[in-house]
């Protein structure tokens, strides 16, 4: 493997300088920061934890993934889902202030010389990360299947960045305004059923990812899945953020989201039903 | 110069401030942030004596200007901390304190046993007051016979300083901090967490998994600065303060109340470097107001 989003030696707690902040859909924001510090050191499945507001509430930071991250520019670009308090604050933040945040974090996504044909499946505010993910896929020379879903039209976030970037792309709505209509799994047991897939990536919703790693499972197609769970500090001090896994030895335990993830393989991880 | 150092159980430090248990694990998630060493002393997640799962998720909820969390003492169990995380922690220059916390009196007295003579353990703070974990329906910590039995209990088996753990889900918490300053406890933490609950109005049901969790972060601050207060003018020995301390306001606040020390806990989510803020914060403040000794603070509340 290469690029293992490693062990941080130092993490790093910054004021950022904000240099755009623009709606890009009805409920999607991306904000780009400049972070070269942070940039140099992230790979693709990384996050921040963001302080959205100066006062005490909301008093927790907010996790959000390194959507792009440009290290000669010593930028990185989040997109973000107006959903509560925290993000609506960060919609009104104005490019030249500055904005707390503490990162990169977490472990990312990893990738093998040997795989060649790869796909990412996104769904939702998830697709977000994958598209790092998918310009470091390209740049080191993979086949990158881009299949992305959402609810609608105006929901899908980034298909033309995956577009741009070379990727072959498929889209599913749930509602069929755009691609195709249905979910972004049935293009993927398409994909499975007509190509030989080294890898896939999984991000977005539950119900999505669950699919997915069932999918890959019965395709004996390797599979990482970037999961979610509430954070408190983001670093793997409070054990708030913990998923169910399957340790080397069989049995199960807890792992921190945070620390030992975002990016778990589909083959540890156990979903309760 | 000015004068930050205090002693506490016995426990010299050279500031006043800690991390307070179970929002800073064993310390090795922050010394990627800042050197330990700094510190004036790091208060460890609470250890038991088996391993301990803890509770599923979701364990957090966000509340305003706080927390509510159940994480259920998740913790490998007090033999690995012993080889894997003391010796590891003990290479900074700052006293360990190791939060203990058992389902009977046995398994008290067992983990304070083990822990008695571990090179670079300090002291004990006694949790006798998790709100997430109970024995017959009650933490230890609500009832004064029963926080007693604990201290002496853990005094008996382990000669390290002994700081009990007070939880402020009590009717009259002096006659708890009393009770364990009689039973030989050589300091007292205060708070612990109150519990408390929300529900998602969406769902109707409740975001936490344990349905209740423990409260904390400045939304319970001023219940702990009072619980302080009352304590310390119950008790002779000495209190660290905390519950909701994210600045050097808030830490002196806690002083003035009657704490030898204080500790950050949810802080450290809100800020990182809050504790080191904290530190350099309290020595502004300490100067522009012209004091040369942080003794001088404890307990200087006026009530005329
Ligand atoms: C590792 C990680 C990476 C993430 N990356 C991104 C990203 O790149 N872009 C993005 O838009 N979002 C991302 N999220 C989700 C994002 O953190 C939440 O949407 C955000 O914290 C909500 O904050 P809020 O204050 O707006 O909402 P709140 O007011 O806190 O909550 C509103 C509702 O949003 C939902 N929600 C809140 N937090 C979470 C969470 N952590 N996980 C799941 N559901 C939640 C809950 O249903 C809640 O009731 C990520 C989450 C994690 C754990
Ligand atoms: C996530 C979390 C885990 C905690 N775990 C423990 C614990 O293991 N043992 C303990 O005595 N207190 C524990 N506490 C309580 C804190 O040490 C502290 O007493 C309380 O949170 C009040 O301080 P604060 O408002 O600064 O957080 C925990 C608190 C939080 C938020
Ligand atoms: S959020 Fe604190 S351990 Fe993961």
């Amino acid at each position: 493997m290469v690029r293992r989003g490693r062990d941080l030696l130092m993490v790093y707690s910054l004021k950022t300088r904000i240099l755009e902040n623009k709606k890009i859909l009805p409920d999607f924001y991306e904000m780009v920061l400049s972070a070269p510090a942070i940039a140099a050191e992230a790979v693709p499945g990384q996050f921040l934890m963001v302080k959205t507001s100066p006062t005490l509430v909301p008093f927790l930071r907010r996790p959000i993934s390194l959507s792009r991250i440009n290290a000669e520019e010593g930028t990185i670009t989040l997109v973000y889902q107006v959903v509560g308090s925290g993000t609506k604050l960060m919609t009104v933040m104005t490019p030249g202030s500055e904005i707390e945040v503490v990162g990169p974090l977490g472990k990312g996504f990893t990738w093998s010389v040997k795989d060649k044909v790869v796909a990412i499946v996104g769904g939702g505010c998830g697709i977000a990360p994958l598209v790092a993910l998918t310009e470091e896929l390209l740049k080191a020379g993979k086949e990158v299947y881009a299949l992305l879903g959402a609810q609608s039209r105006d929901k899908l976030l980034s298909d033309k960045y995956f577009i741009e970037l070379g990727a072959k792309v498929m889209i599913a709505t749930d509602d069929g305004s755009f691609g195709r209509k249905g979910f972004v799994t049935q293009l993927l047991e398409e994909v499975i059923n007509t190509t030989r897939l080294d890898q896939v990536y999984c991000c977005g919703p539950l119900p999505m990812t669950k699919a997915v790693v069932k999918l890959t499972k019965e395709a004996l197609v390797p599979c990482q899945v970037s999961l979610e769970e509430r954070m408190g500090c983001g670093v793997g001090a409070c054990l708030g953020c913990v998923c169910k896994v399957r340790s080397e030895e069989g049995s199960l335990t807890y792992k921190k989201v945070c620390h030992d993830g975002p990016v778990f393989t589909s083959s540890e991880v156990i979903f309760d039903d | 110069m000015i004068n930050l150092a205090v002693e506490v159980a016995g426990i010299k430090v050279k500031n006043p401030v800690m991390t307070a248990s179970g929002t800073f694990g064993f310390g090795r998630e922050y010394s990627k942030f800042y050197n330990l060493s700094l510190l004036g002393a790091i208060m460890v997640k609470g250890t038991t004596l088996e391993p301990r799962l803890g509770n599923p998720p979701p364990r957090l909820a966000e509340t305003p200007a706080g927390l509510l969390n159940c994480i259920g003492l998740q913790n490998p169990g007090v033999d690995a901390v012993i080889k894997e995380e003391i010796p590891w922690l003990s290479q900074y220059d700052v006293p360990i304190i190791v939060n203990i916390s058992g389902h009977s009196l046995e398994e008290y007295g067992e983990i304070a046993l083990r822990l008695d003579g571990v090179a670079g353990v300090a002291g004990l703070e006694i949790n006798i007051s998790c709100p997430n974990v109970k024995h017959g329906g009650l933490a230890f910590g609500t009832e004064p016979q029963m926080a007693a039995d604990v201290i002496r209990t853990v005094k008996d088996k382990s000669k390290l300083p002994i700081i009990a753990k007070l939880s402020p889900n009590v009717t009259d918490i002096t006659e708890i901090a009393k009770a364990v300053e009689a039973a030989g406890a050589d300091a007292i933490s205060l708070i612990n967490t109150l519990l408390g609950m929300a529900i998602d109005i969406k769902t109707r049901r409740p975001v936490l998994s344990n349905i209740v969790g423990g409260l904390s972060g400045p939304a319970v601050k001023p219940v702990a600065v009072r619980m302080v207060w009352q304590v310390a003018r119950a008790v002779k020995i000495p209190i660290i303060g905390m519950g909701g301390i994210v600045s050097a306001e808030d830490a002196i606040e806690f002083l003035l109340a009657g704490a030898s020390a204080v500790a950050v806990g949810a802080g450290n989510f809100y800020d990182p470097l809050a504790p080191l803020k904290v530190i350099e914060g309290i020595k502004a403040w300490l100067e522009q107001e012209k004091i040369a000794d942080i003794r001088e603070l404890i307990g200087a509340v006026k009530i005329c």
